[in-house]
């Protein structure tokens, strides 16, 4: 990992010398000036477009407050925030999220790790599978959920046919997948896990290709087995890039929205937090109350990293091997 | 590394990724059936091959909907809409990127590490969190469903992207050449023009794709930014085609709708695979 710039970057000036910080040299201090011409402006449009609608997201969240009636806006402290978490559409929402998260996840995990470990090694069709493989990365999610969409219909769908044929003649063939929570979920977990699995894979890939592959040699001619050379040699080995993946792929899937609201749009309990903050802000017009629901959104993002950089030790930036 | 494979290995390796392909494709394959499939054909198994699939008798009727008939008027504009507001943001932040890209790969000046950590942490934002605000700021100041009102929320999806990877494709430049370009005797336009813009264009060309295939994306801000053909984009106007009943069947239409944009994206991807990779790993993974 890494790739943060760190001071040693090539072309840059040598500042190692003993030199203090107050005697820099005007070439320095020239370097450093030109450095945040260059970069400020990125920099502040960057904060602008981020960090001031997250800051006011907070502001608006402090207001009892609905767009169609402005005048009786009032200030109301935490109130919104007890609203919303005192709300059991939120801990159902909460609890829809966590589900996506987790079965995603584990699935992306392990096929993912698949697919890596293949393209790794594989030789023969080896352009054809990379680029096969990372197709879906580029297609729009909406794109993927109209497809799954109109894949597990009942009238327009395939799977039903295929399933029944697989299963000679047992799976119905006019089973509804959208009529139930898990079924939909399964719906939605496949679209999700078919698009971000490339993205998946890659990052593992890259991992794969730092563990030396003579540690792995070495524990062959020792006697080990398959699994014990994948448990003890090639994942210790990447567990840098592995845990990565895994925040990325985390933080990725808690904002899920795409999916879900082409699917069934929340039916049958299958409202993700997303949706749950767009319906409150865009359909019932309560910013006040959306503008809580965004920032609780916000928070839990931040616990989760935070979690995984203390916790599990993933470092950012200046990362592992 | 590869010789020392078994012959039996690779041949099972082969085998192996006929699944991961199909899995990959059949999707892909399946949108593009539906999208040849006339408003009969779409229910019916017996008009359909291998368990309602491929249509026996396709059919671009659904193409001519969408470009000259009855969806025409939403997809269209939604298309131009799509193009114009990519690009646009695209563009200024690659611009942007990568006069700081440069300053951090070649400047030595404090805060570097400040604007790579705040690259990172404001890509993983909950985007949902950024509407509420700005949908109430936008009625406001009037920006909400216009061009400009997309652009500005799609530079935060595009922005902190391209900062972070074309700062990872600017570190692997060896900028000394240049120097050794002017010792050698050229001026410093044409060390810049003969050797370091050969250097940097592919990393640019990358994060431009990239940036451009996230806002290609967008759903969150295209679909509750705007109202009307002014600005929605195509992922949203797929949402709508659901809504309106201009025509009976819509499935067809978005199938084609999707079909088409599709079709640059996997283009893009076919040739450019390898840098794809490359940018979209070497921020994250040194690889």
């Amino acid at each position: 990992m890494s790739t943060v710039a760190t001071s040693e970057t090539t072309g840059a000036q040598p500042t190692g010398e003993k030199a203090p910080r107050s005697r820099l040299s005007d070439r320095a201090r020239a370097e450093r000036s030109l450095g945040w011409k260059l970069a400020g402006p990125a920099f502040i449009v960057m904060l602008l477009v981020t960090l001031y609608p997250i800051a006011y997201a907070i502001y608006l969240s402090l207001f009892s407050y609905r767009l169609t009636d402005p005048q009786s806006r009032r200030f109301i402290g935490l109130q919104n925030y007890i609203t919303s978490l005192t709300d059991p559409l939120f801990w159902e929402a909460f609890v829809t999220t966590t589900i996506i998260v987790v079965i995603t996840l584990v699935i992306e995990l392990v096929l993912g790790m698949a697919i890596a470990m293949l393209m790794n090694r594989i030789v023969l069709p080896r352009r054809t599978l990379r680029t096969i493989v990372l197709i879906p990365y580029a297609i729009i999610t909406v794109v993927s959920a109209f497809s799954w969409t109109f894949a597990a219909s009942v009238d327009t769908g395939f799977i039903n046919h295929w399933l029944h044929t697989l299963s000679f003649s047992q799976f119905p063939l006019d089973y509804d997948w959208f009529g139930g929570r898990w079924s939909s979920l399964t719906i939605i977990c496949l679209s999700e896990i078919w698009k971000t699995t490339p993205f998946m894979s890659l990052l593992l890939l890259a991992g794969l290709a730092q563990v030396d592959s003579s540690l792995e040699e070495a524990a062959k001619v020792d006697g080990a087995t398959w699994w014990q050379r994948f448990r003890r040699v090639i994942l210790p080995n990447m567990k840098a890039a592995l845990m990565v993946a895994v925040l990325f792929r985390t933080l990725d899937a808690i904002r899920i929205y795409d999916n879900p609201v082409i699917m069934t749009g929340g039916a049958n309990k299958t409202t993700t937090l997303s949706m749950l903050v767009a319906n409150e802000t865009i359909n019932r017009v309560e910013i006040g109350i959306g503008s809580a629901l965004a920032v609780i959104l916000f928070i839990i993002v931040l616990i989760v990293a935070f979690i995984f950089v203390r916790g599990f030790k993933v470092d950012l930036t200046t990362g592992g091997k | 590394m590869q010789t020392n494979l078994s012959t039996k290995t690779r041949n099972w390796m082969a085998v192996a990724s006929i699944p991961v392909m199909i899995w990959t494709a059949i999707p892909l394959l399946w949108i593009l059936a539906t999208s040849l499939k006339g408003t009969d054909a779409l229910a019916d198994p017996t008009k359909n091959s291998f368990g309602n699939f491929w249509p026996k008798d396709p059919t671009l009727e659904n193409y001519r909907v969408i470009f000259t008939g009855g969806a025409s008027d939403l997809f269209n504009p939604a298309l131009r809409n799509s193009i114009i507001v990519c690009l646009v943001a695209t563009l200024i932040s690659v611009i942007l990127a990568m006069f700081c890209a440069y300053a951090i790969s070649r400047l030595d000046f404090p805060g570097k590490k400040l604007i790579l950590t705040t690259a990172l942490a404001v890509s993983f934002f909950p985007v949902i969190a950024m509407v509420t605000p700005l949908f109430n700021l936008w009625r406001q100041v009037g920006l909400f469903d216009t061009i400009p009102g997309l652009i500005i929320p799609y530079l935060a999806l595009t922005l902190p992207l391209s900062i972070w990877t074309l700062s990872a494709f600017f570190q692997q430049i060896p900028w000394e050449m240049e120097q050794a370009a002017q010792v050698d005797g050229a001026t410093s336009w044409q060390a810049f023009r003969k050797v370091i813009a050969p250097l940097a264009a592919p990393g640019v060309f990358t994060t431009a794709i990239i940036a451009f295939f996230t806002a290609w994306n967008d759903f969150v801000f295209s679909s509750n930014l705007t109202s009307s053909n002014n600005s929605r984009t195509v992922p949203a106007a797929l949402a709508f085609f659901t809504g309106a009943s201009q025509f009976t069947q819509p499935t067809g239409a978005i199938a084609a709708a999707a079909v088409i944009v599709t079709i640059p994206v996997v283009i893009l991807v076919l040739l450019f695979q390898r840098r794809i990779v490359a940018g979209l790993t070497s921020g994250a993974v040194k690889g």
